[in-house]
């Protein structure tokens, strides 16, 4: 294996940070990011399933048959959706109803399906375990970054607190559908200043 | 009568399921470069939507709540939806290679894209009858379709002009989508 576990791990925070340099996992990205704790939660939630079905895809590389092999990757990915849901469902009522749909969307996330397809099919489980909480990881804190800009600029909050005095007037754009896909765009804009220098 | 065309109003235009409900965005930006590609997607998005609407609903309220088992309802909407996908492809194939030959590319895209399982799962949530919940699938899709090809027009306008080398592609593509979400926003005071 040329690269190491470090490498393989932290490759998910930059060069392949989802969802701004694979534009990938959009829906998910938009819609919970309205404000920090969302975005954190969805994102630990995704790794959490990123983490689960990538050691399983590994572990059983050689025995799914290559041609229904995205059947067998999407109903590994399911399960630990399921899993997922009845466990937020009994230790976070809260956030589970605030996520709402979006919990059993992670399915379709083409994130997960992407990372199984893509690296897990291929590589030893360590490394697979290693590439999705990498990818986690960058996604988690990415929804994070979205989800701060939108609430601190949106609702005058950050997790929670007041963030300005009580003259700030809120700029409610931030926290509707529209808001949420200029400042998407404008911080995809912002990353790839950053990226091509 | 009146329900019925205020659903349809509702989930076409005020509850757009891409530029309100934030679903089915990865086909809107990956599909939507040209006028071409997006109309495609449409169609193969209208066609599955409504059989998967209907079909979900039917596995739902008749084989799920029935046996009392909805907590597995994740993984049977999305082996419903795989599989519809994979049967209407062959299907098509065989007897009408014309429309397969049109759709065709488009169609596996389709199980992973979030409007379609997003939609099924509005539909039970909601608590829909038969009719209401076909009527919702088709309108949902519509609007998805309308969305696309209007976004797919601005897309292929803005590609001829000059943009700024950081904004060039999805980046400018998600402000333009901001700002036609912006003006579907304005129906929300309709109803």
């Amino acid at each position: 294996m040329a690269k190491t576990l470090a490498q393989e791990f932290s490759k998910g925070l930059w060069e392949e940070l989802p969802p701004f340099r694979l534009v990938l996992g959009l829906c998910p990205t938009l819609a919970v990011t309205k404000s920090v704790e969302n975005g954190l939660g969805m994102g630990i939630a995704t790794t959490f399933v990123l983490v689960c079905s990538n050691l399983l895809v590994s572990l059983l590389r050689n025995v799914i048959p290559a041609k229904i092999r995205i059947a067998c990757y999407i109903i590994i990915i399911a399960t630990f959706v399921t899993v997922v849901e009845l466990l937020m469902q009994a230790y976070a009522y809260p956030l589970y109803l605030e996520l709402g749909i979006f919990i059993p969307l992670i399915v379709v996330n083409c994130i997960v399906l992407g990372r199984a397809e893509a690296f897990a099919s291929k590589n030893a489980p360590v490394y697979s375990v290693a590439d999705g909480l990498g990818i986690g990881v960058g996604f988690t804190l990415s929804l994070g970054a979205l989800g701060a800009v939108r609430e601190v600029l949106g609702e005058g909050t950050f997790y929670g607190m007041q963030v300005f005095g009580s003259s700030f007037e809120p700029f409610t754009f931030m926290v509707e559908a529209p808001g949420a896909f200029v400042c998407l765009g404008l911080m995809l804009c912002l990353i790839n200043l950053a990226g091509n220098r | 009568m009146g329900d019925i065309f205020v659903l349809i109003i509702s989930c076409i235009f005020i509850n757009n399921i891409v530029l309100a409900q934030y679903l089915g965005n990865c086909p809107f930006l990956g599909t939507s470069k040209k006028m071409e590609t997006a109309v495609g997607m449409s169609m193969a998005v209208i066609f599955v939507l409504t059989m998967a609407g209907v079909i979900t609903w039917i596995v739902d309220t008749y084989f799920l709540v029935g046996l009392g088992i909805e907590f597995l309802r994740t993984i049977a909407f999305i082996l419903v939806i795989a599989s519809l996908v994979q049967f209407v492809e062959m299907f098509l194939k065989k007897s009408i290679p014309a429309l397969y030959a049109g759709l065709g590319i488009f169609l596996p895209l389709i199980t992973t894209n979030c409007a379609v399982m997003g939609v099924c799962l509005i539909n039970v949530q909601e608590e829909y009858t038969f009719v209401e919940a076909l009527i919702s699938s088709i309108a949902y899709a519509v609007g998805f379709g309308l969305a696309l090809v209007l976004f797919a027009g601005l897309r292929e306008r803005i590609n001829i002009g000059r943009v700024p080398k950081p904004l060039q592609d999805t980046s400018i593509g998600l402000v333009t989508a901001g700002i036609i979400s912006l003006a579907f926003f304005a129906f929300k005071g309709m109803v």
